[in-house]
């Protein structure tokens, strides 16, 4: 059945496919010519839409699918951005690299390969950070896990803040421009494969069995305790991982960069976009990088107009753009099928185990 | 064989005794029933027995296994599945996804597994849904499979319940009024399934019914419970012309007239 479903799905992987890669040359054209056709601008605020993208889908997995509620994404963030960076940057990764394989340290191959590894480390501590978090708060109901990674969020800031290995308060400066288009768009792909994958398995909807009833999902078989960690040490994973990517493209990262406005900015996206939507996800990314550069010159009013955006989606479309519906060429093929089903409301209830 | 062995149990929630040191034994294969008035501590005894609660005192074995500290998904694990008198669907998700998630426990393919595409997930999840339809077939169900839970009727979600505790396959099944809120057609038309997945899954049930006439009809052996303790056992026509059930249920009446 999976089988006929996948053959049925077949045109839209092909077109999926087809749409990305012509993204990704399209980018690539208008950024790579001497000059390039779009500012250096542009590139800069396209990279970081990727990594809003990673952001967005990471905590979505965590607050939107399994229904518990982390504020503290930024803080993951910052652990995969210092350590990376500190593998580049102070442990020499790339030149390591290069010594031992005898690879061109200033050569594409070594850096890249210095850059997944590092990249791939901070993001593992990120992974290893939530478990910790995780595992005493999520056994608790209730908010003490929106808490905690508040909690977590400010204490991982006051740490790089005092450790003056990475820079105190200044930060590190001058990290090597490992993240390309290239790598940044092909780590972003595979993010949300992942977590796509994750979610449409036996696993995904362990996780959204919590979110929808913890109780029937724990007397029906499900280790809840066990999903939530899972499903959040993989967001604290995807989160790490953008993090790296962010510190090794914008050469500077300060304690300041991962603050709770950050964390702040990743849920509305999420809001946005509809808990338990990934496609809504990255629609509200996309939004809300474009809306974030637009008013590039109005700082102090972003925050202003993000709160409101909060509260207008609250007001009058609480389940977000999406709600928990997604998107792919095969629903627009589907919408001249046959009619989308009805969708919408939230149904949450009470702890009494009648 | 006994498969369910219940001594001493007594639950207390601040001053109330909500169960009060109740025995209950069931063999393999009985189909019981637990009655008793409103408030009687029935739906606590199965919040006691699935690990929700946890005993004040007393102990609970199953097929067994001493099931003190045991979470519920561990008890589940061990062969036990509810329902619940208030239903607990996962009500935005379809019909044939909950009835998959029940069957999660028995999946074999893990999480690198599913996330990398391997064969063994789509072979597991192509088994998960050939069971899930199976069980959704029981309970005539299969036409609604791609319906979100909570957009089907009262009396379908009831069955729905029923049908995502059997894909736990289960060994002892414990049904919290599974009748309630049913008209008397669908309340017969549900008896004969509960039947008919006895025998064919060889399961030992245990049901509660707040409707006495009813589950004099199909089970074999009958515990009734009044403020939380026993205050009767046997067959059903034992119990119909016990002194003390009558007063019990009798006291209801009054009550509630
Ligand atoms: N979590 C709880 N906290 C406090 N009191 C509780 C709790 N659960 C049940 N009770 C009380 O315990 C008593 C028994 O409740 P229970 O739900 O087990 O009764 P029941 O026999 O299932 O009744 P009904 O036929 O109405 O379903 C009631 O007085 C109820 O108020
Ligand atoms: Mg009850």
């Amino acid at each position: 059945m999976i089988w006929m479903q996948q053959k049925k799905n077949y045109l839209s992987m092909i077109l999926t496919i087809a749409a990305l890669v012509s993204i990704w040359a399209l980018v690539d054209y208008l950024t790579s010519g001497r000059p390039p056709i779009l500012s250096g601008y542009y590139k800069l605020n396209i990279i970081l839409l990727c990594i809003n993208i990673i952001l967005a889908v990471s905590l979505n997995l965590i607050n939107g699918f399994t229904g518990q509620f982390s504020i503290g994404h930024a803080g993951f963030m910052a652990v995969g951005a210092y350590l990376s960076a500190v593998f580049t940057q102070k442990i020499m990764i790339v030149e390591t690299i290069a010594a031992v394989t005898g690879l061109d340290p200033t050569g594409d191959v070594a850096r890249t390969a210095g850059l997944l590894i590092a990249v791939f480390i901070g993001a593992m501590a990120a992974a290893v950070v939530g478990v910790v978090i995780g595992m005493p708060t999520l056994r608790l109901r209730g908010d003490y896990l929106a808490i905690a990674t508040l909690g977590m969020g400010e204490i991982i800031r006051g740490l790089v803040l005092n450790i003056e290995y990475v820079g105190g308060a200044a930060g590190m400066s001058g990290i090597t421009q490992l993240s390309s288009w290239t790598t940044v768009f092909i780590l972003t792909i595979i993010s949300v494969v992942v977590i796509k994958n994750f979610i449409n398995s036996t696993h995904g909807r362990a996780c959204i069995s919590i979110r929808e009833n913890e109780i029937a999902a724990e007397t029906m078989g499900i280790n809840t305790t066990k999903y939530k960690v899972l499903a959040f040490s993989i967001g604290a994973f995807f989160a790490g991982l953008a993090g790296a990517l962010h510190a090794h493209y914008f050469y500077t990262i300060q304690p300041g960069t991962f603050n709770f406005l950050k964390s702040f900015d990743i849920l509305v996206m999420v809001v946005l976009g509809g808990m338990g939507s990934l496609t809504g996800s990255i629609i509200a990314a996309i939004l809300l990088t474009f809306l974030s550069a637009a008013l590039q010159d109005l700082a102090a009013l972003r925050m202003v107009i993000y709160a409101l955006l909060l509260i207008l989606i609250m007001i009058f479309r609480p389940q977000g753009l999406m709600g928990n519906k997604e998107l792919s060429f095969a629903t627009f093929g589907s919408l001249f099928g046959k009619k989308s089903s009805t969708g919408g409301g939230e149904q949450r209830d009470g702890s009494q185990s009648n | 064989m006994t498969v369910l062995k219940v001594t001493n149990l007594t639950k207390t929630f601040g001053g109330l005794k909500a169960v009060s040191d109740v025995n209950i034994e069931i063999n393999q294969g009985e189909l019981v029933g637990l009655i008793g008035p409103n408030g009687a501590g029935k739906t606590t005894i199965f919040n006691l027995l699935t690990g929700v609660y946890e005993p004040t005192v007393g102990e609970v074995v199953f097929l067994g296994k001493n099931t003190r500290n045991l979470k519920p998904y561990e008890v589940n694990h061990l062969g036990m599945a509810r329902t619940f008198q208030n239903i607990r669907l996962f009500n935005d998700l379809t019909v044939l996804d909950n009835v998959k998630i029940a069957y999660h426990s028995h999946a074999k393919h893990g999480v690198v597994s599913s996330i990398l595409r391997l064969p063994s997930f789509v072979k597991g999840e192509e088994e998960m849904i050939h069971k899930a339809i199976d069980f959704l077939k029981i309970f005539k169900l299969e036409n609604k499979k791609d319906e979100i839970a909570k957009n089907l009727p009262y009396g379908e979600q009831r069955r729905l319940e029923i049908a995502r505790a059997l894909a736990a396959q289960p060994k002892l099944l414990l049904l919290d009024e599974p009748a309630a809120g049913m008209n008397p057609n669908e309340t017969k038309e549900l008896m004969e399934m509960i039947r008919w997945v006895r025998e064919k899954f060889n399961l030992t049930i245990l049901l509660i019914e707040h409707d006495m006439s009813l589950v004099m009809g199909v089970c074999e052996r009958i515990y009734v419970l009044d403020y939380g303790q026993l205050i009767a056992h046997g067959k059903p026509e034992e119990i119909k012309n016990n002194p003390k059930v009558i007063e019990a249920y009798l006291g209801e009446e009054v009550a509630h007239a």
